[in-house]
């Protein structure tokens, strides 16, 4: 799958497959200054997309919207298989695609497997209860995200990162070929950021699961995603695979970023040093 | 409903559960049973038993548990079943450990519909009373979010009891200035302002219990998806919870069981605040057991404060609203210096 990045140029569909999620012309927000304005984007199936942008460039809004937290306010649609998912049963939805908000809430004294059994909520009903198929989905989202060992632990009692697994176990319980993530590594340190990409990138790689994460460290998002979306002032400025995008002219152009764009010697992937401009004395030594 | 497991079952965890309510329900119907007991002249269990079991009424005991003690044990478990559900959701929902009935302002809204229907437009048929207290409920409870989302900083918990607080005075004031105004009218009113189970007629309860019904059958169909809303607004969305079809229809059921408190046992504060935090304590986070165990719990809750009321000041009896008040108020200060 790495090999394909360099052989088309900014192919949105890569491997042939179809897009299953795209927003078609939305505009989002009301008044004057929508936040987001006639925005196309065909998500790439089977693999980990990363949006990134400056703060308040409506990333988190767009995938809200994709996510039907938001409605498509001032216009277009948002289609998911082809249906457009404001209109489709919002149940039926929650089978195919899951979300993982920023800051979510986890009840007092809920423990960790209890946590992720709310995933199975979408299969479940008044009538029908907890299955088998329930557990056995709980039991392969808890081992995926490396938290079966923390199973009758209290959520509360967790550090930060070890919660974000649990709260990616449950979107994973849900058993669903799309996944959106808003910032899930957000004020983590950079060890746990990396565990968690590792283990998403391992998702959208070993079970050909689509994931979608709205993220803030450049480097991070560059060394695990497949694909890059950068957004400027509600809209999209640059996408496509990582080194395509992951430009330093894009960078400079996107969060008016002046920085090298260089090769990891190890893994080939870019990573940007942002210029450090010397003080004169400092630098004539 | 209760023995819908919510995660990976098992068997202890069934058994627990089912022992759970079955020590629930056993609870209750003791302090049913002593609560019939307990009065201006106490009655034996045993002959609590055989009143209700095998009535004879050429037996003088047996005719007043059925015709004065039993109504109101009845209404004791109808009205701390209703709040304490109501309570229950409501905290869910909002996420807001102070919600209930009395903080935000719903019972003051029913009481105050119903003493203008009663002692101004005197309206005073049983059928009507339980839809006046629900359009009250729900016009105070319209009035109270309107006031906290126009407040600095939104409906934070604060300002929903803020101004829970401040349209229940408001009601207060207009209630005794309709009193000054007709004292006659009022008089019977007095001691239902209150709170109380006692001398309310078997017609009220009857009217009210399509209501207190509907509204207990919607709160545990609907359970199950205030437990992921628990989580957040966006979780359940993602969850496939309908986030607005569900708080429609959680008002719905919570004015439904604060009208038919409020229509036959007055104002009865705190009650929906205590109880389901004690259920919490005890049963976690799952809704489909917080529900229905808040009921149990409430109904039971309910009945010893009743106890309570007869017992404490006797051969004077104290309002029940005054107790729940009396059990409910350091609990409430409590609630804020450890939870806010």
């Amino acid at each position: 799958m790495q090999t394909e990045y360099e052989t088309a140029d900014a192919p949105q569909v890569p491997g042939g497959h179809p897009a299953r999620l795209s927003a078609r012309g939305i505009t989002l927000g009301y008044g004057a200054e929508p936040i987001i304005c006639d925005l196309s984007l065909d998500i790439p199936t089977a693999e980990l997309t990363a949006i990134v942008g400056p703060n308040g460039c409506g990333k988190s809004t767009l995938l809200k919207a994709f996510a039907r937290v938001l409605p498509v306010s001032g216009g277009g649609v948002i289609e998911l298989d082809g249906r457009p998912v404001h209109e489709t049963p919002t149940r039926e939805v929650a089978k195919k695609l899951a979300l993982l908000p920023q800051g979510p809430i986890a009840p007092e004294g809920l423990t960790v497997r209890e946590l992720v059994s709310q995933g199975r909520f979408p299969y479940q009903s008044l009538v029908r209860q907890w299955s088998r198929e329930d557990a056995r989905a709980v039991t392969e989202a808890m081992a995926a995200a490396n938290v079966t060992d923390l199973a009758d632990r209290r959520v509360s009692e967790l550090s930060g990162g070890q919660r974000q697994r649990c709260w990616i176990a449950m979107v994973l319980a849900q058993e669903t070929d799309l996944l959106l993530l808003d910032e899930p590594t957000t004020f983590l340190d950079l060890k746990v950021q990396v565990e968690l990409m590792t283990l998403l990138r391992d998702v959208a790689h070993d079970q050909g699961r689509t994931l979608v994460v709205v993220m803030h460290e450049l480097n991070v998002a560059a060394a695990f995603a497949d694909s890059l979306v950068m957004m400027r002032d509600g809209s999209i400025t640059a996408q496509g695979p990582v080194d395509h995008v992951f430009t330093a002219e894009n960078l400079d152009q996107v969060f008016g970023l002046d920085a090298a764009v260089l090769n990891d010697p190890e893994s080939g992937r870019p990573v940007c040093v942002p210029r450090v401009s010397l003080r004169p004395d400092i630098a004539a030594q | 409903m209760t023995t819908a497991p919510a995660s990976a079952p098992s068997p202890a965890f069934t058994l627990a559960r089912g022992g759970g309510a079955v020590i629930a329900l056993g609870t209750l119907a003791l302090a049913f049973a002593w609560h019939i007991a307990v009065g201006a002249k106490t009655i034996p269990l045993g002959a609590v038993f055989t009143a209700l079991f095998r009535y004879d009424p050429q037996v003088f005991d047996h005719v007043v548990i059925r015709d004065l003690r039993l109504p109101r044990a009845i209404f004791g478990v109808l009205v701390g079943a209703a709040l304490s559900t109501a309570g229950a959701l409501m905290q869910g929902v909002t996420r807001n450990p102070l919600a209930e009935p009395g903080l935000l302002g719903l019972l003051s809204g029913a009481s105050f519909a119903v003493v203008m229907a009663v002692g101004v437009f005197d309206l005073a048929a049983p059928a009507w009373l339980p839809l006046i207290a629900a359009v009250g409920a729900l016009g105070a409870a319209s009035v109270v979010w309107l006031i906290a989302i126009s407040a600095p900083g939104g409906a934070t918990p604060l300002t929903l009891i803020l101004s829970g607080a401040a349209v229940t005075a408001f009601l207060a004031a207009l209630i005794s200035i309709a009193n000054l105004i007709d004292e006659d009218s009022f008089e019977s009113l007095r001691v239902w302002l209150t709170g109380t189970l006692a001398g309310r007629p078997v017609e009220v309860m009857l009217w009210t219990l399509p209501w207190l019904a509907a509204g207990l059958i919607l709160s545990l169909t609907v359970a199950r998806q205030v437990t992921a809303l628990a989580m957040g607004d966006e979780t359940a969305t993602g969850l496939g919870v309908d986030v607005t079809r569900l708080k429609t229809l959680v008002l719905i059921a919570v004015v439904a069981l604060t009208a038919s408190a409020v229509s036959i046992a007055g104002p009865m504060g705190f009650v929906g605040l205590v109880v389901p935090h004690v259920v919490r304590l005890i049963a976690g986070y799952d809704y489909r057991v917080i529900v229905p165990l808040s009921a149990i719990l409430g109904a039971t809750f309910l009945l010893l404060a009743d106890i309570a009321a007869r017992l404490v000041l006797a051969p004077v009896e104290v309002s029940t609203g005054i107790v729940t008040a009396l059990l409910g108020a350091p609990f409430f200060v409590w609630l804020i210096r450890a939870r806010l």
